[in-house]
């Protein structure tokens, strides 16, 4: 016990770890569980930025190169990229179904 | 000019047609005017090569062959057979360098005389990739190296007639005409393949000069010279298929059906020329027995076509014949050792001959277009009954037509008289070295008959009266692209080209190139030697020209007191001697014969072996049929079918397997055997025998409906079972999906943990 | 506990405590601002880490541009009484267990494995230079496939949000 007030007391690597580890979970949850589509891309976003946590972590505490930092860029590059194609698509999606639950949309357009 | 460079312009002599070939055959529809100028133009670039290399050849290394070979396949050591190696190569000699432009320039001015005789052909384009072929295979021919690569452009050239000669095939008579040419060389092609077998077993090689070499080392097939003159009279019965020699010179008139240039084609420079050049080729190892043989089949087959010719109406079918008949002479002249003789006159004879039919051709088509014109088509166009007087309104092609028939009769100032007196020359010396009479006596008289059918020709053709004048004012010279060859190969049937002394071929550069090769088999059956035949063709040179102009004067005469002054009435001795004229009219029923005996004969085989497919073989197998499914299906049933050859095989393999099972079940019994135990393996043995009674009682079918279909019905069911239950998983919703590959990744950390 | 942990701890309850609000509100609406504040979490977390020039990129792309693009999205597509909000798919149960198992999952992997933890960790005040330095030389091939990725990603969604013109 005595060791775990002290381990909470210093934020380390594992903090990090174990943070980023809920946040993969709740995005993974929203992915999984949401019927929005744009809640998706949501936990998406929350999924991408969990694993640039562990990137960053890693870069910091276990490399001590910034390697971790050039690869979270990558990531924030992609995502941006990843967030503007997947609302058009969800867009263009609203205006052929008029509607954004993916449940309903289940039949491939000719 | 280098070594290389001849071999590398042969080779490209030699691809050039099948290029034309190529290149047609997928694409004479896309071409304009279907490609004919293609493959002309092409055959005549072969042809200024061809003439380059001659000159190079002739000039620069008149005395080396120039050779190129390389290892194709080893075959390492074939059991039974030896060391087996195949090499592609190619040389160039005097012979091949001639014969390279006899086989061009008739290949190529019969491409250009096509181009007006075929003009709107259902199958022009084609017609001109087949000619294309047919050059490239008979080119394969002339320069190869070796046995085995002649035997294959054998074959080709084999194909390629069958397919020009069948170019008409709409008509029965073209197709049949076409398979005649082609089994009739087979038969030959037997006895060449047999021959080379013989030879390559002795000198596991395949190459002219490595055979060569192995005979004059004293190496023979068998260890017997007899051996090596039946491999070479094996090897010459692939000539006597090829160049249309007795008894198989049969296919050679029925080739007629093909078109008129391919005619030419076939009689002056491929295919007939093939048999003649494989005799030339395979000169060295021919033994004096052989070589007598090849004469006296020379012989007879001049004498027999040179007979039929007389009586024969066609056009085409005298100027057949009359290819049969000096084929027969070069091979003559060939076989009494005349070499040089015997392949000069295969070179003057394409030249004059391809006119010959080329001429005819020209004919032909004026007349056909004559009879076209007026609406008649009951009229043959290649009798000769229905021309004459042609002379007057085709003239170029009756001068020309004179000038090849002066040329074929022997007269002086022509090629023909050079090579034919040097033939006769020949066989007259052969005579006084051996006292086989019959040879020069058999060549006279054919140069006589020659002079007379040629003339016969000639007259009722181009002189006397025509039938129907209305029919003649329609006939007009053929267009200049047919009339062109039939001038080029006029000019060349002059004496010039070939020896600046019109009565001396000796003194020309032809024999000067063309010497006859040193024979390499062992002197005790050599034929008569280079020296010793000289001497005497030397003494018999001045009488055999005597002679041969006497006879040939002679048959030309009698043509014209026959059939231009009607002193002599040409019907009324046919009348007089009806059986006779009959006898020459149907070519002595060889074809009749080889009905009556071959073609029957083999039927009767057929019939036979039919006979015994239907009855024994057939029989086995529906018998084995019948029993397999009496036992598929059981016993049951066949009781009443009376199927008791059945039911016994059953009855006896139920008894047995049963006695089987028993005895299997109680040898398991153990040492100390208690009451339970006896019990236990008793019930099996019992269980075993019942399985098999029911088995043949049923059936293996019944075992298989029950036993095996239910397995086999039960793992359906159970995967139809288990895909309904899984099927509730697939949703066809990705969110699904993900949840479920995130509880196996779950499980994959859990498990490697 | 001195203020590194204290500003750490902040940090991690707003991030997860907006990020549940994301994952768990009813209302679109919501989640996107709750994701504001989740992204700002995260970015803060980031200086903890050493890495300012990372956190400075967080705020402007993330809550400058993607959140905008995503609040664009949420008021062109939704009903603004769209009160069925979770999904048939999956039911609510079996989410959350998946949930539990999984998170349950990474953090007894992340606290179990033994990290390997460097001599002489990352500590500079600036990281921008090292980062460009890195990008232009090491990295540079994927930086220019990025660019070429960012200009396919423009014109692509420009062309699929378009509306099609019918016939």
């Amino acid at each position: 016990m005595q060791d775990f007030l002290q381990w909470l007391q210093q934020p380390g690597l594992n903090h990090f770890l174990l943070l980023s580890g809920i946040l993969f979970s709740l995005g993974v949850f929203a992915v999984i569980s949401r019927k929005n589509a744009i809640m998706v891309l949501m936990g998406i976003e929350l999924i991408l930025n969990s694993a640039n946590i562990n990137f960053i972590a890693f870069s910091r505490f276990s490399t001590g190169t910034f390697d971790g930092q050039v690869i979270a860029i990558f990531v924030i590059i992609l995502a941006a990229a990843e967030a503007a194609i997947a609302l058009a698509i969800v867009l263009n999606i609203y205006q052929n179904f008029n509607t954004v639950n993916v449940d309903e949309i289940n039949q491939l357009r000719d | 000019m280098t070594h290389e460079l001849i071999l590398q312009l042969t080779v490209a002599i030699l691809l050039l047609p099948l290029v034309s070939f190529v290149v047609l055959i997928f694409f004479n529809k896309r071409l304009p005017r279907q490609g004919d100028w293609l493959g002309t133009s092409i055959l005549f670039v072969a042809l200024g090569l061809s003439i380059v290399v001659m000159i190079a050849k002739l000039t620069a290394y008149s005395d080396e062959v120039i050779r190129a070979s390389f290892e194709w396949v080893d075959f390492g050591n074939v059991p039974l057979l030896g060391p087996m190696k195949l090499t592609l190569g190619i040389m160039v000699d005097n012979l091949v360098a001639t014969m390279l432009v006899a086989v061009t320039i008739v290949s190529a001015l019969v491409h250009l005389f096509s181009v007006g005789y075929m003009y709107g052909d259902v199958r022009y384009g084609r017609y001109f990739a087949y000619l294309g072929i047919f050059s490239f295979s008979m080119l394969g021919i002339v320069v190869t190296d070796n046995l085995w690569m002649m035997y294959v452009f054998w074959e080709l050239v084999g194909l390629s007639s069958y397919l020009l000669i069948g170019h008409w095939f709409e008509k029965k008579s073209a197709s049949d005409a076409a398979k005649k040419a082609f089994i009739v060389n087979r038969i030959g092609d037997i006895g060449m393949f047999t021959g080379i077998m013989i030879i390559f077993a002795t000198f596991h090689t395949f190459t002219f000069s490595e055979i060569f070499d192995g005979i004059a080392s004293g190496t023979l097939p068998m260890g017997s010279e007899t051996w090596l003159t039946v491999a070479g009279i094996l090897i010459f019965l692939g000539a006597v298929g090829k160049s249309a020699q007795f008894p198989l010179h049969v296919w050679l008139p029925d080739a007629m059906e093909g078109p008129t240039p391919v005619s030419a084609l076939i009689h002056a420079a491929t295919m007939v020329a093939a048999g003649v050049y494989l005799v030339a080729r395979t000169f060295p190892m021919m033994t004096a027995d052989a070589l007598m043989f090849i004469a006296y089949v020379g012989a007879i087959t001049a004498f027999v076509s040179a007979t039929i010719a007389i009586a024969q109406n066609d056009i085409k079918k005298v100027l057949a014949y009359s290819t049969v008949s000096q084929l027969g002479y070069m091979v003559m002249g060939l076989g009494v050792g005349a070499y040089t003789a015997g392949y000069f006159h295969l070179v003057t004879h394409a030249m004059f001959k391809a006119g010959l039919f080329l001429g005819s051709g020209s004919v032909i088509h004026a007349v056909h277009h004559a009879l076209h014109h007026a609406g008649d088509h009951h009229t043959d166009p290649q009798d000769i009954r229905n021309m004459g007087g042609l002379g007057r309104k085709m003239p170029i092609t009756f001068w020309t037509f004179l000038m090849y028939t002066l040329a074929i009769s022997g007269i002086p100032l022509t090629s023909g008289f050079l090579s034919k007196d040097e033939i006769l020359a020949g066989t007259l010396a052969y005579g006084e070295l051996t006292g086989h009479y019959i040879i020069p006596i058999i060549g006279f008289f054919v140069a006589g008959l020659t002079a007379f059918y040629m003339f016969r020709l000639v007259i009722i053709v181009f002189l006397g009266d025509h039938k129907d004048s209305h029919r003649l004012d329609a006939i007009h010279e053929s267009p200049l692209v047919m009339t062109l060859p039939l001038i080029i190969f006029a000019v060349l049937s002059f004496f010039a080209f070939y020896s600046f002394n019109p009565f001396g071929a000796a003194d020309g550069w032809f024999f000067d190139a063309l010497k006859r090769p040193m024979s390499v088999v062992p002197a005790g059956v050599a034929a008569a030697g280079i020296e010793e035949f000289g001497e005497a063709l030397h003494h018999s040179h001045s009488t055999a020209m005597a002679l041969s102009l006497t006879v040939a004067g002679l048959g030309i005469l009698v043509a014209f007191a026959t059939y231009y002054w009607k002193k002599i009435n040409a019907d009324a001795i046919a009348a007089s001697i009806r059986p006779v004229h009959q006898f020459l009219v149907n070519k002595w029923y060889f074809d009749e014969l080889y009905d009556a005996t071959i073609v029957w004969g083999t039927l009767l085989v057929t019939r036979i072996v039919r006979w015994f497919d239907d009855t024994i073989v057939d029989g086995i197998v529906n018998g084995t049929a019948s029993w397999t499914r009496a036992i598929t299906l059981g016993a049951k049933g066949n009781w009443a079918e009376g199927k008791l050859g059945a039911l016994f095989y059953i009855a006896v393999g139920a008894a047995v397997s049963m006695f089987a099972g028993w005895t299997v079940s109680t040898s398991l019994i153990p040492e100390a055997a208690t009451f339970w135990s006896y019990i236990w393996y008793g019930l099996l043995g019992l269980a075993t025998a019942g399985l098999s009674f029911f088995m043949f009682y049923a059936g293996v079918g019944g075992f298989d409906n029950r036993i095996v279909d239910g397995m086999v019905n039960l793992t359906a069911y159970a995967a139809g079972f288990l895909g309904l239950i899984t099927r509730r998983i697939q949703t066809g919703k990705v969110q699904t999906y993900i949840a479920f590959v995130l509880v196996g990744v779950i499980a994959f950390f859990l498990w490697f943990r | 506990m001195d203020l590194y942990a204290i500003i750490f701890y902040l940090f991690a309850v707003i991030t997860l405590g907006s990020a549940t609000i994301v994952v768990f509100s009813k209302n679109v609406v919501y989640s996107a601002f709750a994701l504001l504040f989740a992204l700002f979490g995260v970015a803060g977390l980031y200086v903890l880490l050493m890495a300012d020039f990372l956190a400075i990129t967080q705020l402007l792309v993330y809550v400058g541009g993607i959140l905008v693009l995503v609040l664009f999205g949420v008021m062109l597509t939704t009903k603004v009484f769209d009160v069925q909000m979770k999904t048939k798919t999956i039911q609510m149960v079996p989410a959350v267990a998946i949930l539990g198992l999984l998170s349950g999952t990474i953090v007894g992997v992340f606290w179990s494995t033994d990290w390997y933890i460097s001599e002489n960790p990352i500590d500079v005040a600036k990281t921008a230079p090292q980062i460009g330095n890195m990008l232009l030389t090491t990295y540079l091939l994927p930086f220019e496939i990025a660019s070429v990725v960012l200009l396919v990603a423009l014109i692509g969604a420009a062309m699929i949000a378009r509306r099609e013109r019918k016939g």
